[in-house]
């Protein structure tokens, strides 16, 4: 299984989802945002940071770059894609995925070790993790609070299409404490806590975030 | 030479914690004619000669593509001399 | 106004010249005057200006930072010394670890989010330019009274600063400080710590060799950020009437250093410089001297060539400019292509503005004009050398000599209250409000962080190798006692570090104090470095590089001097490091090392409003061998940490409120053994079993040690006094929330 993880200028967290994808049992291929090349991988993460140093709108000015108009088509033909944090806010810029990450409500940058409920197993990302099954796995942002309209939320909500809710608190002012969602297909998955964070617990808070990194090498694009 | 402005805002119905913000230090600071603030952004955008209605239509698609995100702003465009 | 160049000084040797508003003294411009030969261009004596300040030249320092020189212990492990940009030292496997902390305090008290967004990213620039890849900072923060109008108006601007821009560069926080104090109100101290890693192989130093070498200046383009920051910010004080100097502070852009580094590294990777210097206070004036005294001094620079934010700079702010995120590198004309490339593959401004020549003078051009034309060393290296008078300041014998008189709790009541006090104290209190600003996670080797007594990183996924560092201060000690005070910053950064199991190898330092012309200042300033220069040969722990910024003071009063100490130090499996806190009871709870009645300088004298008494004396040879049984008990010890602030009682309520396991404990003296601050004290956990081996240890290396309880339940309980977890913890965690939202 060969999944891609793409660096923007401003990216972060690639070396740590690379990580995190061959602890998880797959091949890590780095995707540069100006290539317009997929190199024939299975899936495709867009990592944690400040792309683009944040300018305009988080994620505004990635979605532009040559590699997105790849992982736009694949993404339509069904090739899972897991947009984590900054990664989620370029997926939502670029249509892929409904709502907008906004402004935390209390205007700070969070780091935590939140809690979060795995509300849907059935994306390609979340197989791996019992429906209802609570983990415990970093959160840092600063434009965290996913926004949308009644309309989309109403969707989100009835079509199952949110993957995990924040539990306790609402950490950062999300709507319906949704702390991930996915698209109509389910091959699309955009996450703002971060589970390459948690797959050791040497270096976080558990290896519960490990789970995202095993389903993939379940899935099977179609 | 003309300047066509686009100001960008959050829809009302969108949380702004920056214009919340801002309307609790108005009266910290003594200044009590705010009932509300809203924040938003303003882009300058300069041109040869007096736009022609191409152009603006042009401004417009890329205030709807780029300048602004349509989920959750709205924005205006106008031309200032 | 018309330009200033060589032929034109010489021609009008009798111009008036503003040097006294560039902060220059008579002398130094008459100094000026004799190494040149003539007047200086008004562009020389930008130059000049700047680097003769304090900020640059460290002229009322040096005489006395020498003694880290020459009293430096031997160490092998000590690859770059003092001098470079920062200090490199070896940590086996072939990591070499480079690590440097800095002050950016004037600037952070004018514009705070945009004073500690640019300290961090100047801290950063020079590990970097040392070869290396970043992986962490630290920031010791002091502010004045917690609840003074004027620290809600800068903590949360420079906790913010520090979070926004390290967070954007990727670099974990894994430590700090938050210290309150009447002192800083009108001088927070704002200080920054980076380390970086990389191969030996690796290492980049700042100079300009080869003739015929290219001088090649990326990163942002030059603005009017800061012109005259640093000769007119950090070498005045602020008048007490609070009228300052006001020139433009610098902002940062993190975004375009984060691009930096990554471009950086990867034309490190292919070994396409010769030199390489960042540019940060002093701009391209520092740059060009520096990187052309440290080759044979001859370079060349065609100033027009820099590219350029602001059309209508002269060439003067030009080169006093501290535009952000700028590099300065000298590369062979054979590799001047590929650097070029991966310049423009990561859309990095880049610019030829020069070349290395034989012969021994720096010249600048403007145009064609050659408006500087000096010997670099002169600006760089030479500058004015103060031996400003010191004088023991009157206060030290008065506060030496009375004794701190404070209330001691008695009975159940008064020592649960008084623990209860010292939990929520802002020194003592729980500073997640701070810490959760900022990424701890990011690269994904961050082993210890805030709140543990030391951050940790690994360095390798294979064999686990680490560091470990920590910051330390204790103004209070410091200002009873300048020489002892730094010996006892010192102790207590190394054991840090031993506590979770690390060895201590080197040391960084940053050093902030008043007024240098003050010659009681001068005088603490002096001891301190005598005190740190002396701990550190005793120790063996070599400096490798630091810090001063003199003039934190408002009209007369100057701060309480703070010399600030990093030590670092390296772990060979960081999978067996000795965590801070335990989190089963059962549990055995043992203090190593004596308490005595050591409350001067304590948290509970500082809450009862004195500083008087005699500092502890820092017994050194009994830090050493307490730091060899922490290393040697990591083996078999489950938790071990820290006595500092706050003595036994703080101790006892962060192990306790760390995972949630309480403790009963014994104290036959409680209100002291609580209380003191005796320096050289550890709390260990370890298992019944393990016991005698533990005793076994405090006994090989003649440490006291005695039994203070169990863990488990959940309280604190002290003898009668039964605190519960959760009314500590509310206690521990609603101050900085209280205080600033």
């Amino acid at each position: 299984m060969r999944v891609g993880v793409i660096t923007f200028p401003g990216t972060l967290d690639d070396r740590d989802a690379a990580r995190a994808v061959v602890a998880g049992g797959s091949e890590a291929v780095s995707l540069w945002h100006a290539d317009a090349d997929l190199k024939s991988v299975d899936a495709v993460i867009l990592p944690g940071g400040f792309s683009y140093g944040d300018y305009l709108r988080c994620g505004a000015i990635s979605r532009f770059a040559p590699v997105m108009q790849l992982v736009i088509e694949a993404a339509g033909k069904g090739m899972p894609v897991l947009g984590i944090c900054n990664g989620f806010q370029v997926l939502c810029e670029s249509h892929l995925l409904p709502g907008a990450l906004t402004r935390n409500s209390d205007l700070h940058f969070l780091c935590r070790d939140q809690e979060i409920e795995i509300v849907n197993n059935s994306t390609p990302w979340t197989s791996s993790y019992k429906a209802g099954e609570k983990i415990v796995i970093p959160l840092k942002n600063g434009e965290g609070s996913f926004q949308c309209d009644d309309k989309t939320l109403a969707e989100l909500e009835g079509e199952g299409r949110i993957i995990a809710r924040y539990v306790g608190q609402n950490p950062n002012g999300s709507r319906n404490l949704i702390a991930g969602i996915t698209n109509a297909r389910g091959n699309v998955v955009g996450l703002m806590p971060h589970p390459e964070h948690a797959i050791d617990e040497l270096t976080g808070p558990s290896a519960q975030g490990l789970g995202f990194f095993t389903s993939i090498l379940n899935a099977m694009v179609k | 030479m003309a300047k066509i402005v686009v100001d960008v805002m959050l829809k009302p119905e969108i949380l702004d914690p920056q214009g919340n913000a801002v309307a609790s230090a108005l009266p910290r600071l003594g200044f009590s004619f705010a009932k509300s603030v809203r924040q938003g952004k303003r882009f300058e955008i300069e041109i040869e000669g007096d736009p022609t209605a191409a152009q603006l239509a042009e401004v417009e698609k890329a205030a709807e593509v780029l300048l602004s995100n349509p989920v959750i702003e709205n924005y205006v465009v106008r031309v200032e001399k | 106004m018309a330009l200033d160049t060589v032929l034109i000084a010489q021609s009008t040797p009798d111009n008036l010249q503003p040097f006294a508003e560039l902060g220059l003294k008579p002398d130094e411009y008459a100094r000026i005057k004799e190494i040149l030969g003539r007047r200086p261009t008004s562009s020389e004596l930008a130059m000049y200006s700047v680097m003769w300040s304090e900020h640059c030249s460290y002229k009322s320092s040096k005489v006395h930072l020498k003694q880290f020189g020459e009293k430096a212990p031997k160490s092998d492990a000590l690859l770059v010394g003092i001098g470079e940009n920062a200090g490199v030292v070896d940590v086996g496997q072939g990591y070499a670890v480079t690590f440097k902390i800095e002050s950016h305090n004037h600037p952070s008290f004018i514009e705070p989010y945009q004073g500690a967004a640019t300290g961090v990213g100047g801290i950063v620039r020079d590990i970097l330019t040392m070869g290396a890849r970043p992986i962490a900072v630290m920031d010791p923060l002091r502010f004045g009274p917690a609840d003074a109008a004027d620290t809600r108006r800068v903590l949360p601007g420079i906790v913010a600063g520090v979070g926004g821009y390290g967070n954007c560069l990727g670099l974990p926080n894994i430590g700090g400080e938050v210290v309150f104090d009447e002192t800083y109100i009108g001088n927070p101290l704002v200080n920054a710590l980076c380390v970086g890693v990389m191969k030996h192989s690796d290492i980049k130093l700042a100079k300009a060799a080869g003739a015929g070498n290219l001088v090649v200046l990326y990163g942002a383009k030059t603005g009017g950020d800061g012109i005259g920051g640093v000769s007119v910010l950090a070498s005045e004080t602020f008048g007490a009437g609070g009228s300052t100097k006001r020139p433009s502070v610098q902002v940062g852009d993190p975004f375009v250093e984060k691009v930096l580094i990554e471009c950086s590294l990867e034309i490190f990777a292919e070994d396409l410089v010769v030199g390489i210097q960042d540019l940060g206070g002093a701009g391209l004036s520092c740059a060009t001297s520096e990187l052309a005294s440290g080759g044979s001094g001859g370079m060349k620079v065609a100033l027009d060539k820099v590219p350029l934010r602001d059309p209508s700079l002269s060439p003067e702010e030009i080169l006093m400019s501290e535009s952000q995120e700028r590099m300065c590198a000298i590369v062979e004309p054979s590799k001047i292509n590929r650097f070029l490339e991966i310049c423009k593959k990561w859309d990095v401004t880049v610019t030829v503005i020069g070349e290395v020549t034989d012969g021994d003078r720096l010249e600048i051009t403007w145009n064609g004009d050659v408006i500087v034309n000096v010997p670099p060393r002169t600006v760089a290296h030479e500058g004015p050398v103060y031996n400003r008078p010191l004088a023991q300041p009157a206060y030290i014998d008065q506060v030496n000599s009375q004794k701190v008189n404070v209330p001691m709790p008695s009975g159940a009541a008064e020592i649960k209250a008084a623990v209860l006090k010292l939990a929520g104290a802002p020194n003592l209190a729980d500073k997640s409000w701070v810490t959760a600003q900022y990424d701890k996670y990011v690269q994904g080797n961050t082993i210890q962080a805030q709140p543990d007594d030391s951050g940790m990183v690994r360095l390798d996924e294979t064999t686990h190798l680490g560091v470990a560092i920590s910051t330390d201060a204790n103004a209070n000690w410091s200002y009873l006692n300048p020489y002892q005070g730094a010996k006892l910053a010192l102790a207590e950064a190394a054991r840090n570090i031993a506590t979770a199991g690390a060895r201590p190898l080197a040391v960084t330092n940053c050093l902030n104090f008043g007024s240098p012309e003050d010659p009681g200042v001068m005088w603490q300033f002096a001891e301190s470095v005598r005190g740190l220069a002396d701990g550190c040969l005793e120790m063996g722990l070599p400096v490798t590089g630091g810090n001063v910024s003199f003039y934190n003071q408002t009209g007369a009063v100057a701060i309480l001097p703070t010399p600030v100490i990093g030590v670092l130090g390296v772990i060979q499996d960081v999978r067996k490091r000795t965590p801070m806190s335990y989190k089963t009871s059962g549990l055995e709870l043992f203090l190593l090392g004596e308490t005595k009645e050591d409350l001067a300088g304590s948290e509970w004298a500082f809450l009862h409003g004195q500083r008087v008494g005699q500092s502890p004396d820092a017994d050194l040879a009994r830090e050493m061998r307490l730091i060899e049984l922490l290393l040697e008990g990591n083996a078999f010890f489950t938790a071990a940490h820290d006595l500092s602030q706050g003595g036994l009682s703080a101790g006892l309520t962060e192990m306790v409120l760390r995972h949630s396991v309480g403790a009963t404990i014994s104290l036959s003296n409680p209100a002291i053994d609580l209380l003191s601050e005796t320096p050289g004290r550890v709390i260990v956990a370890v298992e019944t079993n393990k016991v005698a081996q533990l005793q076994a240890l405090a006994t090989k290396y003649s440490i006291a040690i005695s039994k203070l309880g169990t863990t488990g339940g959940d309280s604190l309980t002290i003898n009668d006094s039964v605190i519960s977890l959760e009314e500590l913890r509310t206690a521990h965690t609603s101050t900085f929330p209280r205080l600033f939202g």
